[in-house]
């Protein structure tokens, strides 16, 4: 007869799963849950053959001005210091100024680039040199005008909170690749923490292990990562192995393969506690690629999480996702968007420039954006905007998105979109699409219904597909 | 899985063979999955049903005509009409197959008509008790639980584990019961118990404990999703501790399950409520409060609305309601309009916060009241005559000297820095919404006066402002820096002010301190006039006293002239500059509602009348009642100057009035708020009204009663409900056996798991009920249960058929929950503070996560000190979106919305947390230090000691072997050269440093074992 051991075992790696893990798969797959793999997060198959296995979303949180940046209006400009036509504030509904406010034009210069030839403000001088890798969407729209909603419908597909995030979702969907660091990491930089908390890359009912974990940029990249103080790597080493033996002593007499979980985790565990130091050390990156992103070793910005998306990508993590909280310019805003470019653009061309040299951007997706674009309309003097969910833009790389066009127009104040509109939830069918995901067919099952991360609309915008 | 491409429709068609499809096989199983919520039997969307043969062919399918019959068009998404099923797709072999159905001549055999209703679904139908089944084995069985469960085992042809070993048992039974491990005192003294009530004694014990309520708040706190702050990106702490600790109380006291419901949706309209029935009311308000800059306040209320009900719904219903807020629930029988009309319910409250005070606090309070009473009473004594003085001086003061003319504000929407000055009836503007921390509002007014000579400023209460206001700072208070009036774009000079308050100048709180560096002050009322924003008028009358309204009067140097009564315009700005330097934070000092007048009169003061007093005034002197008398006296004795020593005395009293604790709560607005149905949920696309009502599937609301939240609260908890009892039995199951009897406890509708036993869920449920509610009678029949305390080792053969354990034949065997893992550390190192209830702690964290960029804001996390730092984890302040990190690892919900059932993750990053986070090593040496003091004299006694401390048992002599040569190897690592103190940090015992240290590195072995944190 078997040991119970060898058969708890067995039936762990078979089948088992890990506790409500393994429910989520059952509900994923259609199937019974014994039908399952062992793990939540072993690598899975999508529902079609995918054109990218990675996502990196670099969020700029608060909201970019897309007038300042990508949606040049020469009109605007001619009407700057006039009010809207009244038609176009019908039912609008704006966060801090009087919607009946006078137009400004837009701050700062434009020009085309590339053989695209795609409108780009002076501001982004380095975004200009990969224009033609990238695609721009100038016809974003979203329901949201306050920044933790927004954010949270960006990330959730929905503006109440309690829902999975898109890194949930995907790391639900297809696992991890890594067995050493966590499927799913969040890194932030700028002025302040994203408005909407931690819940920007919660797992909402899926389950936790399905969570973003976020990372630190100095010090412990992980939380409790190193060893405590007195305790080097040999007494570490002996003391795992002493938990180890004693786990198995007790898995021995209760054959509970939750224990077995708990072995191989202490075992990732003491793995984490090296190859995360090891991802973070970015001194082994050459001079050449320290200086195309704009990065330091040592010293934390939205440059050198730029870079370890990067190694975070190479090393199998399945989603990340760097917030950078600078963008919400409700006034001073020539200086803070010369400041937050100068902060940005040159590590996030360098991202897409560093992912194709390196073969790794055809099936990787690069998202930059916000949770909603700014108001035609002035707010304060004349150097501020307003939240304006009716129109923004965003743009995104590699990884089946067709580089080098530019899709959608919002009219010429940059108001409303005129044309290809692609509301968030269906950047989200998108994405999922490229990761080989009929989006109406991720789901789970919460509370009596299956629900998705595009909730109950979202299209595929296949204009922005290669 | 099935792998399919999207391809467009025709290409995919155009290969399949065009053979009739079987309708019972091929088609109508996709009517059933995916058309049926819409077009079935209950839901008929378009007056079109796919459940009936003459109602799906006459209306939309055209036999042999495919791509003319409308069925065919909306799934295939061709013509105009939306694609159906809407918000999703059929797959295309689906689409194919109704297309070759309808072709081939759309044959519906007439005996697969839907003509018959559907059954009803087991769980809206009320529980009642079926006979106990018969068993086989008629000795194992201890009470009626076992029956049901032993009878479904016979039918498995299982047979149920033996007992558990008695220290298994007593660690499981004291973590389940009171979340804390058995102490090695209390194993011994139950092993040593031989009667045969041994295990009875300890779980009666175990139930009277105060850790009891404890550990169960915890569960009923994560469905109430419980946090220390408002979510959302401001994310400010709040005050509900109270409400936590009246969780706690009420399971301690096993008050009743109904009466708990009750209390927390009504308890403040209960007759005669208490405090404590009002704080319980703080469970609705648990939901999120969004005061970001710019927010539309009533948008955020609907969205708090929205969470209130789905908490009801998953905690006490144990239905998924939430889907009715935007639709007509797809797959239970609640309609949109119904979900509205138990919204109306609820849509009629303040979102109030009340001081709230602790027992000692409640005394003190009333010694001072008593004490005022007395002193008032020897007054009126010692001066007879005192009446008729006083109805002489009401007399003279009835009526004010002067006409104010109330006028209507135009707020200047740039002014208000992202506040929201909400116009009220009375032409009073309350504030709302983010509450920036230094303002000047700008106020337009147009008037035909023919002269203002004279600007009131009222500042008023409102039961939605702190503390009832007027202000909006955490104590009700707001400041007015500075007033200025604009007539025809110049400055009008304003020659005095005068208020019915003039505070003594003093420094402004070190919670307001904006880090300019400089001092600012509040004090009189010439404070906002003096033309600087360092000082302000500060209307506190300190504790208990300070929540009243104001009026302050400002006189003109020069009357505004108006002589021929045209419109004329004015402008007052109100500069509310006293708030600290961060807006994130509860740092506003901002005026909370208030209102404006003008006079023509030159001569007007502020009236020193309170309003409450003014109020009286205008009843007939014959109908007032003794309170009323006694407040207007407890005015006029002020200000009568012979009574000076005892006006002080009673000033020195209430200035040591318990401040008090705000506590979020519910109030009943007077006028009922109307409810309209909300398009697709949206509060701009308000549909046709509704009343007050329920579903009519579940039980009809108690005859005879008001249509009020009460009455509601009576319904949710009436005996005839189907579902409540049975969701809180399901809950309660859960905790001890992991899951549910049904799986997805916070859902008992069509769509829920299948019980696993419903007979015993339903016979629980009535028991439940029929014994009063009480759930630590329930709770001590699980545990009393021979099922329960079965052993959870698992055989090979048990492993294969109920790998999830769900038809017991074995005991429960899981992680236990985020807070009692924890916990276990604290107590098994003796660091545990056993204190309960009272303000939530800040135990270490790391500083960063309170900080930008990883929080949005700064956060206010102050270590706490000492013994408090090692309060249970229940005590731990939560911030929503930063959530304590230990906590959140092992699976603690945010609070963001209601979670009735945890997920149980085993993942590093706890495995990095148990090994390496400070309180986790704190225990360690704690552990550690307390062996070597009182574990004996031996490595071995001491290992033994330890390791009974950590598990309750012994260990075994393989493990006995391997941590004495962990302890010996690393006693030699440390005296060979490697320094021991960062680990030990301080030596208090007789052993060298060296010896200690390797006794810390086996405590923390020993901390971090699975079986530790695992309830066996």
């Amino acid at each position: 007869m078997n040991h119970p051991l060898d058969i708890s075992r067995r039936w762990f790696f078979e089948q088992c799963g890990v506790g409500l893990g393994a429910a989520a798969l059952g509900s994923l797959l259609g199937g019974p849950a014994s039908a399952a793999p062992a793990d939540p997060l072993t690598p899975k198959q999508p529902h079609f053959t995918p054109k990218a296995k990675n996502v990196i979303f670099l969020f700029m949180a608060g909201a970019p001005s897309h007038l300042e940046l990508f949606d040049y209006k020469p009109a605007l400009a001619k009407f700057s210091g006039t009010l809207p036509p009244a038609d176009l504030l019908k039912g609008y509904r704006s966060a801090f100024i009087n919607p009946n406010s006078k137009l400004l034009g837009p701050k700062f210069k434009f020009d085309k680039y590339g053989q695209s030839g795609a409108d780009l403000s002076e501001l982004l001088p380095h975004l200009s040199t990969i224009v033609d890798d990238i695609t721009i969407v100038k016809s974003m729209v979203t329901d949201a005008f306050n920044h933790a909603p927004g954010q949270i419908l960006m990330n959730t597909g929905s503006m109440q909170f309690g829902r999975p995030s898109m890194g949930a979702w995907v790391t639900y969907g297809l696992g991890s690749e890594s067995r050493d660091l966590p499927a799913f990491v969040v890194f932030s930089s700028g002025k302040k923490g994203p408005s909407g908390g931690s819940s920007c890359w919660g797992s909402g009912f899926l389950p936790t292990v399905y969570q973003g974990v976020q990372f630190r940029s100095s010090g412990d990249p992980v939380l409790y990562l190193s060893n405590p103080p007195g305790v080097d790597t040999e007494v570490q080493q002996d003391s795992l192995a002493a938990i180890k033996q004693l786990n198995n002593m007790r898995l021995g007499v209760t054959g509970d393969p939750e224990t077995a979980t708990r072995i191989s985790s202490f075992e990732m565990a003491f793995r984490m506690q090296s190859s995360a130091p090891e991802l973070m050390d970015l001194s082994k990156e050459s001079k050449e690629t320290l200086e195309m992103y704009g990065a330091e070793p040592g010293k934390p910005s939205f440059a050198n999480n730029c870079l370890l998306a990067r190694r975070l990508v190479e090393r199998g993590v399945r989603f990340v996702q760097l917030y950078h909280e600078a963008w919400d310019q409700h006034g001073a805003l020539v200086k803070d968007l010369k400041a937050n470019t100068k902060d940005t653009d040159q590590a996030a061309a360098a991202l897409v420039k560093d992912l194709k040299q390196r073969g790794l951007l055809k099936d990787t997706i690069v998202i930059w954006g916000g949770e909603f674009g700014r108001t035609p309309m002035v707010q304060g003097g004349d150097d501020g905007r307003d939240h304006h969910p009716n129109a923004f833009t965003m743009w995104m790389a590699g990884g089946g998105f067709k580089p080098g066009i530019t899709v959608g127009e919002s009219d010429e104040l940059g108001f409303n979109v005129t044309k290809d509109k692609v509301h968030v939830h269906d950047l989200h069918a998108t994405m999922l699409h490229l990761l080989g995901f009929d989006h109406t067919k991720l789901t789970y099952k919460f509370q009596g219904r299956p629900f998705r991360l595009t909730d109950v609309s979202g299209e595929v915008a296949k204009q922005l597909l290669a | 899985m099935i792998s399919i491409r999207i391809q467009p429709v025709l290409l995919l068609l155009a290969a399949l063979p065009l053979a009739a499809q079987d309708f019972a096989h091929d088609v109508q199983p996709i009517f059933q999955k995916s058309c049926s919520p819409c077009h079935g039997a209950k839901v008929q969307s378009a007056g079109l049903r796919l459940d009936l043969h003459d109602a799906a062919l006459s209306k939309s399918v055209i036999p042999g005509k495919a791509a003319e019959s409308e069925l065919y068009k909306r799934i295939a998404g061709l013509g105009s009409g939306a694609r159906m099923p809407l918000g999703g797709k059929l797959t295309d072999p689906e689409i194919a197959a109704v297309k070759s159905w309808i072709d081939a001549g759309a044959k519906w055999p007439e005996n697969l008509s839907s003509a018959a209703p559907q059954p009803i679904h087991w769980a809206f139908v009320p529980p009642r008790k079926a006979p106990l089944p018969v068993t086989g084995n008629t000795k194992w069985p201890l009470n009626e639980i076992d029956r049901f469960i032993l009878a479904r085992l016979e039918k498995e042809s299982l047979a149920p584990s033996s007992e558990a070993d008695r220290t298994t048992l007593l660690r499981r039974v004291s973590l389940d019961l009171t979340g804390l491990p058995p102490t090695p005192a209390e194993v011994t003294a139950f092993l040593a118990d031989k009667s045969p009530k041994a295990y009875e004694k300890q779980v009666d014990r175990l139930l009277a404990s105060p850790h009891y309520g404890e550990r169960f708040a915890r569960q009923w706190l994560d469905a109430a999703r419980y946090a220390d702050s408002d979510g959302y990106e401001k994310d400010k702490a709040r005050y509900v501790w109270f409400y936590r600790d009246w969780v706690i109380n009420a399971l301690n006291k096993d008050l009743p399950y109904d009466q708990f419901v009750i209390k927390q949706i009504a308890g403040d309209l209960l007759p005669n409520h208490t405090q404590d029935d009002l704080v319980a009311t703080g469970f609705l308000r648990n939901s999120m409060i969004n005061e970001e800059g710019g927010v539309d306040p009533e948008q955020f209320r609907m969205e708090a609305m929205y969470d209130r009900m789905d908490a009801i719904g998953k905690s006490v219903l144990g239905l998924t309601i939430q889907c009715a807020q935007c639709h007509t629930h797809k797959y239970d029988p609640i309609t949109h309009e119904e979900y509205y009309r138990m919204f109306a319910f609820l849509n009629n409250t303040h979102e109030s916060n009340a001081a709230v005070y602790t027992p000692a606090e409640l005394q003190k309070r009333s010694d001072i009241l008593r004490r005022t009473r007395e002193i008032e009473a020897t007054l009126q004594h010692a001066n007879p005559g005192w009446e008729a003085r006083m109805a002489g001086w009401e007399e003279s003061a009835k009526h004010e000297l002067t006409q104010w003319t109330v006028l209507k504000p135009d707020v200047d929407d740039i002014s208000t820095g992202g506040e929201r000055y909400l116009l009220q009836p009375d032409n009073s503007l309350l504030a709302q919404g983010y509450a920036p921390t230094k303002h000047t509002v700008k106020l337009t007014f147009k008037t035909t006066l023919k002269s203002i000579a004279a600007v009131r400023l009222e500042l008023l209460t409102d039961p939605n402002l702190p503390l009832g206001g007027p202000g909006r700072s955490l104590k009700g208070l707001g400041a007015l820096s500075e007033i200025e009036i604009e007539y025809n774009g110049r400055k009008v000079k304003i020659a005095r002010a005068s208020a019915d308050i003039n505070p003594p100048v003093s420094p402004l709180d070190s919670v307001y301190d904006d880090k300019k560096g400089r001092a600012r002050t509040t004090g009189p009322i010439d404070f906002a006039i003096d033309g600087s924003k360092d000082t302000a008028w500060n209307a506190d009358a300190g504790p208990a006293l300070r929540n009243q309204p104001r009026k302050a009067v400002f006189n003109l140097a020069e009357p505004i002239a108006n002589s021929t009564g045209a419109e004329l315009t004015f402008v007052v700005k109100l500069s509310q500059e006293h708030g600290g330097w961060n807006s994130d934070d509860n740092q506003n000092m901002n005026l909370g509602r208030f209102r404006i007048a003008a006079t023509d009169d030159p001569g007007a003061v502020a009236d020193p009348v309170p309003a409450a007093v003014r109020e009286i005034f205008s009843i007939p002197a014959a109908k007032r009642s003794p309170l009323q008398v006694q407040t207007i006296f407890s005015y006029w004795r002020t200000i009568q100057p012979q009574w000076e020593t005892e006006n002080q005395e009673i000033a020195k009293l209430w200035a040591a009035h318990p401040e008090g604790t705000p506590q979020l709560v519910l109030a009943e607005r007077e006028n009922m708020r109307e409810t309209h149905q909300l398009n697709r949920g949206d509060f701009l696309q308000p549909g046709k009204l509704v009343s007050p009502g329920v579903p009519a599937f579940l039980n009809p609301l108690p005859a005879g009663q008001p249509a009020n939240r009460l009455t509601f609260a009576k319904w949710l908890v009436d005996r005839n409900s189907p579902t409540t009892a049975r969701a809180l039995v399901n809950r309660l199951w859960l905790s001890f056996f992991g899951t549910g009897i049904v799986e997805t406890a916070e859902d008992f509708g069509r769509q829920s798991a299948a019980p696993s036993h419903q007979e015993l869920l339903d016979w629980l449920a009535v028991d439940f009920m029929e014994h009063n509610w009480s759930i630590k009678r329930l709770q001590k029949m699980i545990v009393m249960s021979a099922t329960y305390r079965q052993s959870s080792n698992i055989t090979p053969e048990l492993l294969s058929k109920d790998p999830y354990n769900r038809l017991l034949a074995r005991g429960p065997r899981f992680r236990v929950d985020a807070e009692i893992v924890r916990d276990i550390a604290l107590s098994a190192s003796g660091l545990l503070n056993e204190k309960v209830g009272g303000p939530s702690v800040n135990p270490p964290a790391p500083k960063f996560l309170f900080e930008p960029p990883t929080s949005y804001s700064p956060k206010v996390w102050v270590e706490s000190k000492g013994d408090e730092k090692f309060r249970r984890a229940l005590y731990t302040f939560r911030y929503r979106s930063s959530p304590y990190p230990m906590l959140q690892m092992f699976d603690s919900p945010n609070g963001d919305i209601s979670c009735v059932r945890r997920s149980r993750s085993n993942t590093p990053l706890q495995a990095l947390t148990t090994l390496n986070e400070p309180v986790f090593l704190d225990a360690a040496r704690a552990l550690a230090v307390k062996t070597v003091k009182e574990g004996g004299s031996s490595d071995a006694q001491r290992l033994d000691f330890m390791f009974r401390r950590v598990l309750a048992r012994g260990p075994e002599a393989g493990e006995r072997d391997t941590l004495l040569s962990l302890l010996s190897k690393e006693a030699g690592h440390y005296t060979a050269g490697h320094d021991p103190m960062p680990l030990i940090v301080e030596n208090t015992t007789d052993l060298p440093p060296a010896q200690l240290a390797a006794w810390v590195t086996v405590s923390r072995v020993l901390l971090n074992l699975d079986e530790t944190i695992t309830k066996e």
